[in-house]
This record gives C-alpha cells, structure tokens and sequence, in this order.
C-alpha cells in the first residue's frame, strides 16, 4: 500500500490518476496533504499537480462521461470529505475499464457512493444560496460570512453574480479564508487580511450602512410574526436549520 | 420612515398573512437581463419558522381592512383587531431591501378587501408595475388576485406577476355558503377561468414571437380551508382533482384551519390544527400529479377518509395486493413508482441501474428505498422474499410495529407484568 499525497485540487487528483495509470499502481491511497497523519507503516509519495498529465485525463473523462458527468466529479471533489479522494479514484477507474457509458449503474458501490457524496454537496450548496445573509456597508457593498461544511464557493458563485448584479458584494468562508468579491463587472476570488481590510481597505468592516439596523430589524420581526405557534414543530424547524448555521442567520442571531 | 411604525405594521401585516399556506417561488425562468436585480429559478427557501414552515416570499397584506365577514379569517370585519395599511412605496422598499440581503426569494401580495375588489385589485397591480418598470425587479412576485376583479386588471397582474392565484377558501359550495357569505364561487371561477384561457394564449404567441410578453409564467394556484368545515377527504381531492383539470392549476394548498373565533359555525378555539390531516392530503396529491394515481384510486365511496396512520400509497397498495409482488428488476417504472417505500427518484435509480445488472436488496437499499415497507411487495434479484401469504392488515401491523411515526404522539400501550 503506498499513499500518494497531492495539493487538493481538482488538478492534483487527475494528476495522480496519470500517475497511477502511468506506473501500473494497484493499491493506492489518497491523500490530500492538508489531512496527511503522521503513519510510519504506510510509503508515501507526493505527486507535484501537472497541467498536462491532468489534461489527458481529463480528455479521457470527457470522451467517456457526459458534460454533466465530469462537473459531478468536480463537485464531489469538493467535498473534503475524508476517503473521498479514494472513491473518486476507484470511480474513475471503473470509468477507465469499460467502454460503456456506467454513469447510471447505481448498483456499483463508487457510482452509488458519487451519487451520494453529490447529494450532500449539492444540499449545502442550496444552503448556503439560501442561508447567505449580506450586510450592507456604509460603502455600499454588501458582505456576509459563511462557514459552509465543504467548500462550495465556487459553486455558488455564478447564482450569486447572475441576481446580484446591479450591486457590489463580498461572500467570505471564513473556514477556508477566501471569498468572492463581486465589482459590478466581474466575481473574483479575493484573501482578505482582516487586520488592516485589505485589498479592499475601507471601513467595511467598522460601520453598517445607515439603514441596515433598520432592516435586520425589520426581517427579525417579520420571521417572528410569519410563525404560527399553534404549529410549533421543532423538530423540523431544527432539521431544516441546524443549529451550526445561526451564527450567520440574521433572524437567529 | 418613521421605524416604528413601519415595525409596526410589517408585525400586523405579516401576522394577517401567515395563514396563506403557498410559498413556492418556482416556476418560472424569469432572467435578470436588464443587469437589474434578482432572478427566478427552481425557487429557494431561505429560511423556516419555528413551526418548520419555509419562509421564501416576503409574504405580507397590502391592508387588513376588510368589508368581509368570513368566519375562518382573521381580517374579518366583526374582529376586533389592530388594522393597517402599507403604502405602495413602503411595500415596494421592502421587497427591493429584503431582497437585496438575501433573505427572501421576492414578493407574496395579498390584502383584505377595502372600498371593492376593483380598488384593491388596482393597488396589488400598482406595486408589482412599480417594481418591475421603475426598480428593475426581476425577482418571483405571486399576486393575488381579488375575486371580481375586472379582466382588465387581471390582464395587467399577468404581464408583471410570475404566479396568479385566486383562494378557493373552502372545498364546496356550501361550505362557503356557511362561513363566507359574501363570497360565492362563481366570484373565484370568473378570474381563474381568465388566467388560464390568457396563460393559454401568450403561450402561443411565444410560440410565435420571442419577444411576446410573459403572462404570469409562474402559473396559477389555489387554496383551500381543511377541517373548518365537515367535508370529507373524498370531496376535498375531488375538487382539488377537478381544478388541476379543468384550469391547469400549478398547485392546490391545503391549509389545516387554524382556530381563530369562536363562532358556533367553527371548530372550538381549543381544537389542535389537523397536521396529520393536511400531510395526508399533500401526500395524496403528490400521487395524483407524479405518480400517476387516479384520484378515485385513492379515496371512493367505500374509503371517503385516508388513513391518518398510515400513508395513502400504502393504504392502496394493500387495498390491491393483487397487483404484488412485483420484480423491479422488469417492472414498468409506472409499476414501480406504485411500491410503498419506493419513491420518485429511487424509482429513476432502479431502472437506470438495473441495465447493468439485475439489483439485489443491498443494491435496492444503497438507493435509499425503504426496504421495510417496500419488501411486501417486490422481488429482486435474491432468494429471499416475503412467501408468507399475508394479509392487509397484517402487513398495515407489521409495518407500523417496526416504524416510529413522527405524528403518533401516543405510543400504543404496552402490557407491563410489573
């Protein structure tokens, strides 16, 4: 058993699906490094990310998935979860050792368990669609905070940049310590130094706009009074809003 | 803006709101083209009140004065009540600030009917024109329409509203005769009739020319008062069936009546909200419109009421255990959605899985089919299956013994020997 440690990203996985391919490895972990646990038994091997050896890979992909097949691997890959790394590979493997198209066979465990991991990624991308509550600033911009369980960012970027559009705003992980910072043009990536509200050094951070007391007050009272208490049912209210995401829930808060 | 009133009348109004159980913000594909605000799309719920409910639309009464008296509403004119009143710019404020923060998917208007239906109506409109034209909403806006309201007025609430609906209130004709006696369905019909021919019509013209404009793409919907008046299951889905056919309704609502006055025509005010009712409905609905059920299937004369304690799928499935078992490794994907415990999705999943190989129970439970009800009435790929000839309510037993019901509050008695 050798592990083979990689960057994380999309790219590095298919990397170390050439490799794997390239020197005919049968039993593999992966690993991405910032989960790396100090193991002395196991060999380990770092795979430096190739754009090229990706590219043929994901050539290979495209010739055997459809369109939508490949974005779900992308999205699943976004998970973080642990072992996933090795469902993805062993995926694409199954993917690799048959002409026919297996997107659907769902009675195999790696397409099965795709499907899953999907449907989890998918959930919390609806929810953070859902759950981002912005904040307007006194310069206008309107910025709110997530701490998504897998790293959707990129996922919900083009929801947000389509509605939005006819004002500027920021939506910062602050779990991963990156955001989108939205200019009225494009939706860039931006890393924030809080300390001194850099690249965008403003008082965003210090000062509301002037009614946006007025308005987090106006939705507090409106979430309180939509409520009909002869329904109470907590139990749902809970399962539909678990507890790890008031935080950043204006009506919660 | 004075904030405290404003505080104060979004409070009155939105409590005044609530009872309107529709909150879909699908539907339609409205684009934000005009690099204005907001879109449409499958519809998100942004938040759920304590009662689970999902909050998408900020949902809210223009007024709650009302020249009505209906006996279930709280806007009605003999209640003593606090009444207020939404500007047009103060409703349109709103809308535009509650969007922008993400807290909502866009509009829901409805109001008490104050001078008449025309005036009220032509306000509703007012709002909806304001925000599309003059503030470049392109968010979800649901208005209701206003029974006996002019075609003309509907006409315009269709050119800027994604979703039209006009409340049915109660199941029959006579139970409105009882509780609403102002109202009369011949009101409702009129309008509903209207939206439908010109939902028709502008669709054909889209056909024809892209730049036509869309007419409520949203569709319309309805609702109705469950347990306010004595009409059993059976009429209320019958009705329910007749709309979805006769005006291609999107959706009926069904809303568990909510005790609010104590007038002898009305359940008590102590009286629980009828929560298992009302799910059983939406459950039999869901059968009527994906899962390809007749709604004489469902309930007939023999069977006017669903279970409450067990779901309506189940309940026809072992009213008809002629028709099982079936082997879901052949069986039409019609045949399969007809398994209790199988669902829309698992049903799509076996049968694409299936092309790859016959599935077994693991392969049936790894995609998310409940196995505990499903397996009275399949065969897969495995020896082993339900032989014992079994009767309905021996299945009806052995399910409900070996699931935990979310609604039942008391569990059965257990004999206790100490």
């Amino acid at each position: 058993m050798i592990t083979l440690v990689y960057d994380g990203t999309f790219e590095g996985l298919l990397t170390v699906v050439f490799e794997v391919y390239e020197h005919k490895m049968a039993l593999v972990k992966v690993c991405r490094e910032s989960m790396v646990q100090p193991n002395f038994f196991d060999a380990k091997r770092s795979i430096v990310s190739d754009t090229v050896k990706a590219n043929r890979v994901l050539k290979g992909l495209h010739q055997r998935l459809s369109a939508g097949g490949v974005q779900r691997l992308y999205a699943t890959h976004l998970s973080e979860i642990e072992g996933e790394d090795d469902n993805l590979l062993g995926f694409i493997r199954y993917v690799f050792s048959t002409n026919t198209q297996v997107e659907e066979d769902f009675g195999n465990k790696y397409v099965m368990r795709l499907s899953d991991t999907l449907k989890k990624v998918r959930r919390e991308k609806h929810r953070m669609e859902a759950f981002v509550r912005f904040q307007k600033m006194a310069d206008g911009i309107f910025y709110a905070s997530i701490q998504p369980d897998f790293n959707v960012l990129p996922l919900i970027l083009p929801h947000f940049k389509r509605r939005y559009a006819d004002q500027r705003w920021i939506i910062y992980d602050i779990k991963r310590a990156y955001g989108i910072y939205y200019d009225l043009n494009e939706a860039e990536f931006i890393q924030m130094d809080f300390a001194s509200g850099k690249p965008y050094n403003k008082t965003i951070f210090s000062s509301y706009s002037e009614d946006e007391t007025l308005y987090q007050a106006l939705w507090k009272d409106y979430f309180k009074h939509v409520n009909i208490p002869a329904r109470k049912n907590t139990k749902l209210h809970l399962q539909h809003v678990p507890k790890r995401y008031w935080k950043h829930l204006t009506e919660k808060f | 803006m004075n904030d405290d009133r404003i505080r104060e009348k979004l409070s009155i109004l939105a409590d005044a709101a609530k009872y309107d159980v529709s909150c879909s913000s699908s539907g339609s594909k409205r684009k934000n083209e005009n690099k204005g605000l907001g879109d449409t799309g499958s519809g998100i719920c942004h938040t759920y009140t304590e009662d689970g409910r999902c909050v998408s639309l900020l949902k809210i009464l223009l007024t709650n004065h009302c020249i009505f008296d209906c006996a279930y509403c709280v806007s009605r004119k003999s209640n003593d009540i606090k009444r207020a009143a939404f500007t047009v710019q103060e409703v349109v404020d709103l809308t535009m600030n509650f969007y922008r923060r993400n807290y909502i998917e866009g509009l829901f208007l409805s109001s008490g009917i104050f001078k008449d239906a025309d005036y009220t109506m032509e306000r509703l409109v007012r709002i909806a024109k304001k925000l599309r034209t003059e503030y470049k909403f392109n968010g979800y806006i649901h208005l209701k329409s206003i029974p006996g309201a002019s075609d003309e007025l509907m006409a315009e609430a269709g050119l800027y509203a994604d979703r039209l609906s006009v409340n049915l209130e109660l199941p029959t004709e006579a139970g409105l005769k009882l509780l609403a006696p102002d109202k009369n369905q011949k009101d409702m019909i009129k309008p509903m009739n209207f939206i439908k021919n010109e939902i028709i019509l502008r669709k054909e013209e889209k056909n024809l020319f892209k730049k036509a404009p869309l007419f409520a793409p949203a569709g319309q919907s309805t609702q109705m008062v469950i347990g306010a008046t004595l009409e059993n299951d059976r009429q209320i889905l019958y009705t329910a069936n007749h709309f979805y056919n006769s005006f291609n309704l999107k959706r009926v609502y069904y809303s568990g009546y909510v005790p609010v006055s104590n007038d002898n025509r009305l359940p008590g005010l102590s009286t629980a909200v009828p929560t298992v009712r009302e799910n059983r409905l939406y459950q039999a609905d869901w059968l009527m419109r994906f899962y390809g059920f007749n709604v004489r299937e469902i309930v007939d004369q023999n069977n006017p009421h669903l279970d409450l304690d067990i779901d309506p799928k189940l309940s026809w499935a072992i009213r008809n255990l002629q028709h099982f078992p079936i082997d879901v490794n052949k069986a039409d994907l019609q045949l399969i959605l007809r398994v209790p415990g199988i669902g829309l999705q698992s049903a799509q999943k076996i049968v694409s899985g299936r092309k790859f190989g016959k599935l077994n129970w693991e392969n049936l439970k790894s995609m998310g089919i409940a196995i505990n009800r499903a397996r009275y009435f399949i065969t897969c790929n495995s020896r082993d299956f339900e032989r014992r000839e079994l009767s309905g309510t021996r299945i009806k037993q052995f399910i409900l013994a070996g699931s935990q019901s979310k609604y039942l509050k008391q569990k059965p008695n257990q004999l206790s020997l100490f």
